[in-house]
Order: C-alpha cells, then structure tokens, then sequence
C-alpha cells in the first residue's frame, strides 16, 4: 500500500487571492446552443449528463443560437433588459443611500439580473417564489412598486413589514414572493411543502425555491431534494451559483461533488446547469422546468452560473479575499451588455437608445426614492409606530403582550 | 359518555378535524399506513386517503419546514415528531420560521400549524425517549405550547390547537397514554376506562387554549403542574393530607395568569412542579411570575420541584422522576417555612 503514513487534512483552496491573476481557466464553457433540449417527460436517468454541462443561448457575436432559442419576442427582451436595468439602478441608488446613513443595510444583485428577471417570465400567476435576499429580480419582474421596496428598506412609516424586518427582507403574498428569512436555505423546504400543498389540492399552481451555493450545505438542501423527490412535487429547485458565500469560494460548499447540479442527480431529479448571465438561457430552462412542474412531472434542479459582482453586502468587502479585477475575467460576461448585444444584433436596439434608457430608469428609481423619503427613512422623518412592535406576533394579541405593550407605554 | 384513552380521544380530534375541514392533512413518520408508533393516527390513511394523512422520510426539519410551506399555500397541517427528543432537527424551522411567519411578513403569511409530540418520561425511555422539551419553546414569541393531562383535554385541546390561526406545539405526555399515573411505579396502571377524566364526548368540541383548570380545589398551598405531574401532585396531596390546590395549567403559553394568581393570593403559599430539568426549566417563569404578582400574599418561597439538572437516565428512573415522595417533602416543608 501506498503512502500509509500521516493523514493530511484537506481544506479547498480557490486558485487565486488578492494580489493575484484572476483565473477561471478551470471553469469550461460550451458553445453557445451546444447543449440539446430534451422533452420535458423525458427519462431523466438519460440527462445526466446536463448537469455538467452549460445551457447557453447567447454567443459571443450576440446571437441566440440553438435548441433552446426562440421562445421570446422583441418586446418580451426588451422589457427583460429593462427589468434588469432597473434592478441594477435601484442598487445603485439603495446601496448609495445606505452609504448615506438613510438606511442599515443593503444587498446588491450586481452581475446576477438575469437569473430573478428572467426566471420570473417563466412563472404563471398564482405560482409562488420562496426567495433568498437576492432575487428582487422576481418583484421588479413582477411589478412590484419600487417605492414599496424602499419604504421596506427605509423601515418608515410606510414599509408593510412595519419596520420589523431588516432592510431587504420583503415579502408579498399578492406578487408570488414568500416572505424572506434571514435563516439560510429553510425556504427551501418550506417551497416544497407549497408544492406538496398545491398538488394535495389538484391545484395548477407550482412554486419555485431558491438558495444560493453556499447554502446548499445547509441540511434543509437535502431535506427539500429528498421531500421533492419522494412526493414528486411541482417545484423548481433553483440553485443560483455566484461562486462566493459571503468569503467562502464555492468550492468549500460543493466539495468533490463536480456542480451543484449534480447534487440531484443521487435523488433522482432532472438537473439542469444554465449560463445564469445569458437572459435567453435562464428564461428558456425556466420554462422548461415549470412546465415539467406543472404537467405533474416533478421537481427540476436548475443550476445557474454565475458571478457575484458586488460586495456580499453593505458591510463586506471583497477585496480581502478575491482579487479585485475578478468579475472583469468571469468568462460569462455581464448579463446586461449581453442581453444588450443581442437587440442591438436584432436590429430592435441602439447603444443611443441604451444610453437614454439609462437615464430615464435613472430618473424613475430617483423620483421612486424621492416618494419614499417623504414617507421618512431609517433616521428621520416618518417611523413605524412603537405599538405596532407587539401587533402580529399572535392573530389575536395574548394577555402577556398587551400588558408589556402597557409596559412600554405605546 | 364513552371513555376513551388519551391515544384514541387524540385520534378523535384529528378524525373530527379531518372530516370538518379538508385542509387538515396529517403526516410524520410512520403515521400514514402503519397508524403511528403510538397509534394515534391508526385509520386516518384508510379513512380519508394519501393525500390527506401519509408517511414521511425520517427528517424532522423536512415534516415541519414543508407544514409550514403548506401552511402558507393555505392548508392547516397536524404534523408529528415522533419523540419530543427529536425535535431538535427541526427547531431552526419551529423557531425561525413557524413562529414569526405573521409577525415578519406583517399578517401576509401565517402558520396555523400543530406540531404534535410525545413527551415526559417515567415509561424507562433514557435519554432519548422522556425529555420534556416544553422550555425550549416556551421562551419563543409566536410559539403557543399546550401540555395535557387527559384525554378530555387531550381531544378538546387538539381540535383547539388546529383550529387556532397560529403555531401550536402539542407535547403529548406518552406516560398518560393509556392510564393516569401518579408515580407510584409499584402499584399497577389503571386505564383510563376506570377514571372519569376518560370519559370523551363523541363529535367536535374545544378546550380553550389559554385556560388552565384547577383539578383539586384546596385551601393551603397552590401546585402549578401539567401532564404526568398533576397525578403526581394529587397522589402527594392525599399522603401528605396537606389541602393543596392544584392546578392544571394545560396551555403553558400563553399562561393562564388570572387563575394562577388568583388560587396563590387565597393560599399564599406555592409549589411547582415539572418533569423537565430545574434549571432555566419553565417552573423559574411560573416561579418569577408568582413572585411578582403575589409577593405580599406570600407566606413562604416559591418552591420548584423538577427532574434533576442531568440527562434523563435509565436505570435511575426513579430517582430522577419528582415523584409523589419528592413532591410531598416540598408540600410540607413549603407548609413549615
């Protein structure tokens, strides 16, 4: 026997720190409209092989190419590359106004638009999304009233959540948006159960989870995957891959495992992996694992690559522990110059046009905060009342709480 | 009116909730076809399908993360842990999710949920089969906790519990499953066929959450007890001939404070008792809120007797469980102070 000495601890490395080259020589893309479009009955055991690989639509001239081209207008694009537009201006504008003092906390989707704006086209009304903090894609997709994400932010007088929840943390019933948790992955399971619950009452509805790589290492990964297979559950487990969990390079969650994909692989579920960066992409597997969802075929795994541009949030910094110009290297791209690309290929989109598109959602996110602010932020200005601290945490408000609600004389 | 055991008057109250309101759907390991390991769920697959009452993988934070994804669709889950002792897997969805689901989403979503589990010891289950865990959520806002002592109760508190608009969880004291018991472990078990609190009405009725009861009227001292410990403390009573008044609180939260208050100011004296360890146990709350509010009708310290602050052991059963002797011993001496 070999080598029958010491054991030697092994602790994943990312190939590069601060300080060095960015390098994602490891990461292997296929061409674009490389990868087939199976049926969405089909045998799963006979797909493996796509949860190593990449579905991608966009090549690098901007043109959609392949079997999983073509599901989308002009229209349809355009307003997908204004959804995400907004979303990277509403961003900029709240993560600014954290720097300013008028609120906590913030959480950028920088580099990751696509993956909530396009999945959400994908979904029918009444379906529900069990959200992490970063997919407000699926409410601005959605139409969900930007002034009502800032008051949420603000926590002011007008923030539905009464300013019981930290800052980002929306929730909403009527826009098919669970209420966000700070507890990593138990929305996971919890999407399942919906799920489970819809098909219990011969509903058409399907639910859509969603975790990020880091948290697939949580135990409630494993508990919705077994969940979702035993009972063949109408839902779309999606997996967004950024590469990083806070300072955590992907590989510490993924292990030996070759992609998250492949972690439903073992319990019998359909997994895909998508060029989260290609809006193209994204929406076309939606699609296909919402219909397989709702044509009572079960629970599809969806892995989407790609990059966490921005900060984790508001109160980290990357730059102590990747290297700075690493989002310029991610072989992916940046979703929105893509998307952009592509209309531009079409003939339906200028960069003239980009430009004032800019400004004017620019000029939309800016009047949406100015409405906001009137109704106060985090500081100043109008606050939730101290009474409402003691609503909701019963239906009906028990004697202990009506007493410390008397306690504190509000 | 029919006895019944606490296992069949609990079977009744999801029957009964199951055939009124079809959003009721039963699950948990071993529950659906084979009928539980308790069988407190026995029949229900057969009576109203799969769909409505079926068997889960072996994952607590699977049962009740996915009630609580159905809870939010709209249906009203009764789910079981199969031993208190287990529960643990699943606290981050009880803790984190279930309980302030209304409260973080501001009333968008809730959780009427049940989360029923056995619980308590003097049945020989060592450390993993007779934890009372009830402390551990009793300390978490939007959680309701509910301990009976009966099968009465039991069915009334249940139907209660799953018709109520928030998160219950439900303990089942697993030692009253088939019989009262008192603690004397000597003396042979009787079925609740042979004692009146067995007697369970046919059909839908509640008991109140949020009400306790008093099971013995009394003059001298007030025990503050549920499940088991309420046998413990009548047997105690009666061999120590000390006129205490007991009462069963049922619902540990919210607590019935109005009669808790009431029964000591006219005694003035105080015991507590539970199975679960001392300390940090639920007894220093009911301790500390009988301080405040009765501190002037006191006439000796509020005494606490509890398991010991160990893990619950096997072959010392006996020794840990506060039975009547141990009980009596603080009765008298809460009598001299």
């Amino acid at each position: 026997m070999a080598d029958a000495g010491m054991l030697r601890f092994h602790v994943p490395e990312p190939e590069v720190r601060p300080g060095g080259t960015p390098d994602f020589s490891d990461v292997t893309i296929p061409k674009a409209g490389s990868v087939p479009r199976p049926e969405i009955d089909v045998d799963p055991r006979t797909i493996r092989d796509m949860a190593f690989s990449i579905i991608r639509v966009l090549n690098r001239a901007g043109e959609a190419v392949g079997p999983w081209a073509g599901l989308l207008s002009d229209d349809e694009l355009l307003e997908g590359l204004r959804h995400m537009m907004t979303l990277r201006s509403f961003d900029a504008r709240m993560q600014m106004a954290q720097r300013q003092g008028k609120t906590s906390f913030y959480m950028q989707h920088l580099g990751e638009e696509a993956v909530s704006c396009a999945f959400r086209r994908a979904l029918a009304p009444g379906d529900m999304n069990f959200p992490t903090y970063r997919q407000a894609g699926l409410l601005i997709a959605d139409g969900y009233p930007m002034v009502t994400m800032m008051n949420q932010i603000y926590s002011n007088e007008a923030d539905p959540l009464k300013g019981r929840q930290l800052p980002i943390m929306y929730s909403s019933k009527e826009h098919g948006f669970f209420s966000i948790s700070g507890n990593l992955a138990t929305q996971y399971i919890q999407a399942v159960g919906w799920a489970m619950a819809s098909a219990i009452s011969n509903d058409s509805k399907i639910a859509a989870a969603w975790i990020g790589d880091g948290s697939t290492a949580e135990s409630d990964f494993h508990s919705a995957l077994v969940f979702a297979s035993t009972y063949k559950a109408p839902v779309v487990l999606n997996v967004v891959n950024n590469q990083w969990a806070i300072s955590t390079f992907q590989g510490i969650a993924r292990g030996g495992s070759g992609t998250f994909a492949a972690r439903g692989l073992g319990f019998g579920i359909p997994s895909l992996r998508v060029d989260g960066n290609d809006y193209l992409a994204v929406h076309a597997v939606a699609k296909w694992a919402a219909e397989r969802a709702r044509k009572n075929l079960g629970p599809t795994l969806v892995e989407y690559v790609t990059y966490r541009v921005g900060a984790h949030s508001s109160s980290d910094d990357p730059s102590a522990y990747r290297p700075k110009a690493e989002s310029d290297a991610w072989p992916l791209g940046d979703p929105i110059v893509r998307l952009k690309n592509h209309l531009i290929q079409r003939g339906v989109w200028s960069d003239e046009r980009h430009t004032q598109a800019e400004a004017e959602i620019l000029e939309t996110v800016i009047a949406a905060q100015r409405e906001a602010e009137r109704h106060g932020t985090l500081h100043a200005g109008g606050k939730p009342s101290a009474r409402d601290m003691f609503e909701g945490v019963y239906a009906e408000m028990p004697p202990h709480l009506r007493r410390q609600r008397q306690q504190a004389g509000v | 009116m029919p006895r019944r055991t606490m296992i069949e008057a609990i079977r009744e109250a999801m029957d009964v909730s199951m055939a009124r309101d079809e959003r009721v759907i039963v699950f948990g390991e071993d529950v659906g076809f084979f009928g539980g390991v308790f069988r407190c769920t026995q029949g229900l697959q057969a009576k109203y399908g799969k769909s409505r009452c079926f068997d889960t993988p072996i994952s607590e934070s699977g049962i009740v993360g996915s009630a609580i994804g159905m809870a939010a669709y709209g249906l009203k889950p009764c789910v079981e842990v199969q031993f208190a002792d287990y529960v643990y897997p699943a606290y981050d969805q009880i803790v984190s999710e279930a309980a302030r689901l209304r409260y973080r989403s501001n009333g968008d979503f809730t959780c009427p949920i049940v989360v029923r589990m056995p619980t308590g010891g003097g049945i020989f289950g060592g450390q993993t089969h007779s934890q009372s865990p009830e402390a551990l959520f009793t300390h978490v806002s939007g959680l309701k906790v509910v301990v009976p002592s009966n099968p009465h109760d039991a069915k009334g508190l249940l139907i209660a519990a799953i018709e109520d608009p928030d998160p219950v969880i439900f303990l089942e004291p697993k030692r009253l499953y088939n019989g009262p018991f008192d603690g004397h472990h000597e003396r042979p078990v009787t079925p609740w066929s042979k004692h009146e609190l067995g007697e369970v009405a046919d059909g839908h009725y509640t008991v109140p959450l949020g009400k306790a009861v008093i099971r013995r009227p009394g003059a001298d001292v007030t025990v503050l007890a549920y499940g088991t410990m309420v046998y413990v403390a009548q047997a105690a009573a009666e061999e120590t001939g000390i006129d205490a008044e007991i009462i069963d609180l049922r619902t540990l939260l919210p607590l019935d404070l109005e009669t808790i208050v009431g029964s000591v100011k006219k005694t003035g004296r105080c015991v507590v008792v539970h199975e679960a360890t001392l300390t940090s146990g639920f007894g220093a709350e009911l301790s500390a809120l009988v301080q405040e509010n009765c501190f002037y009708h006191l006439e000796a310290p509020v005494a606490r007797v509890a398991g010991w602050d160990t893990p619950y052991p096997h072959a010392q059963e006996w020794d840990y469980f506060p039975g009547p002797a141990r009980l009596g011993r603080a009765l008298v001496e809460t009598m001299e102070a």
